[in-house]
């Protein structure tokens, strides 16, 4: 049985600690989240991530669990039977749901994160340019896995609409910033609907950042320093 | 007891619940050992590459027989460009033809599709699954990039530098092995596993890195229980017909890493 208190140590406007919440929901598991202060890194996250030193990491009785993608495997895992499935159950659907993870962190995320700090028009023209053939890439992947139900994962939502539904409110104020429409309907219709039902999920809605108070945030932290 | 030859994962899923439902009244109505995922198994690949080495290791270890199609050093095939259109990366797993790619995840794969046959490459415990999979990133995110920065570093500062991170990413790995393998000789227990694969994978260019380099990266006084791991690793019947031979993998590295003539 998976007993032992449940804690989650994050920060409300990362898409990385918004992975295992939205998990810990479709399991219904009460957790307390532990909120790290922005520009600083408290002793328990020292000390539960000493190789990483980042957010999220799970304390499930004491024992750390990171990376948020683990993360989310461990929950599905640990709470195999309270809630829907996380992870799909063929082992080719599972293989696709953890290839196309993989692609949204190192590729599909990074070209969000340069277009956040492209200067130019031309930098900015060459990063749209990844954004729009990693989206494409993306609305094939969608129409491939969900099988014509609503979700990456079937008539639920799982890993993989996690894994990409994470980046959605900060996809959304890196749209107002640049007055830029990142995701459009006419090229990524797929997505534009299965957008709208993942952030309307009750799994997520709670944990969702609203973009107004992101994009003030966003301000920010990347507010560039006065000459 | 018919064969069943369309048999499919899903099918093989299915059936292994009845099957436990049922054996115990109707022994002879479906043995777990006929019941094997079928379909052909091929793995785009290169002798030489670690990463393909992993999905090797655990067809080996699952006893699953494969068609080995050989990449040339250099080029890339029309199969591999299609198998694997977004990375056109080895390796690439083709299970009745249905493409799998990503070595790590490949070998999740193998693990969960022949469930039945051989050991259990991810351990049992969810807490032991979630330690593999974090050093198994830890190792391609971190621990490799250093050796590969190794390997390129030019100037005995670089070398100096790539070599202090090597050594911090190895006393990790060093007491990852003792807390992950509570005193049995793999990371994975009795037997080797995932992240003995992830890790293993790698000890052919390391042992090539340390004949060029002159310099010993695996230390028996720094790391003595990776070290005797390591031993261990490579003698495996599942490991040994995959491991690239030193010198042939040294020759080989002299020749992509000879630097073009000013």
């Amino acid at each position: 049985m998976s007993s032992g208190e449940v804690k989650l140590i994050g920060a409300w406007a990362s898409p990385f600690v918004m992975r295992p919440r939205v998990a810990l929901n479709l399991k219904s598991v009460p957790y307390e989240f532990l909120q790290e202060t922005f520009g600083s890194k408290s002793e328990l996250l020292l000390k539960s991530n000493p190789v990483h030193k980042k957010i999220p990491v799970l304390l499930h009785a004491d024992k750390p669990v990171c990376e948020s993608n683990i993360i989310v495997e461990y929950i599905d895992e640990t709470w195999s039977s309270s809630g829907p499935s996380i992870l799909p159950s063929h082992p080719y659907d599972r293989a696709m749901a953890r290839f196309w993870a993989a692609y949204i962190d190192e590729k599909w995320f990074v070209a969000l994160r340069n277009f956040l700090k492209a200067e130019g028009e031309e930098d900015k023209k060459a990063v749209i340019a990844q954004m729009e053939e990693g989206n494409a890439l993306l609305e094939k992947a969608f129409i491939d896995c969900s099988k014509g139900k609503p979700f990456f994962n079937g008539d639920n939502i799982g890993y993989l609409d996690i894994s990409l539904g994470s980046f959605l409110a900060w996809l959304r104020v890196t749209e107002l910033a640049a007055s830029h429409k990142l995701l459009d309907e006419a090229k990524t219709p797929s997505l534009c609907k299965w957008a709208e039902l993942f952030c309307n999920d009750p799994a997520v809605k709670p944990v969702m950042p609203e973009t107004a108070k992101l994009a003030e945030f966003a301000k920010k932290i990347f507010a560039k320093p006065q000459a």
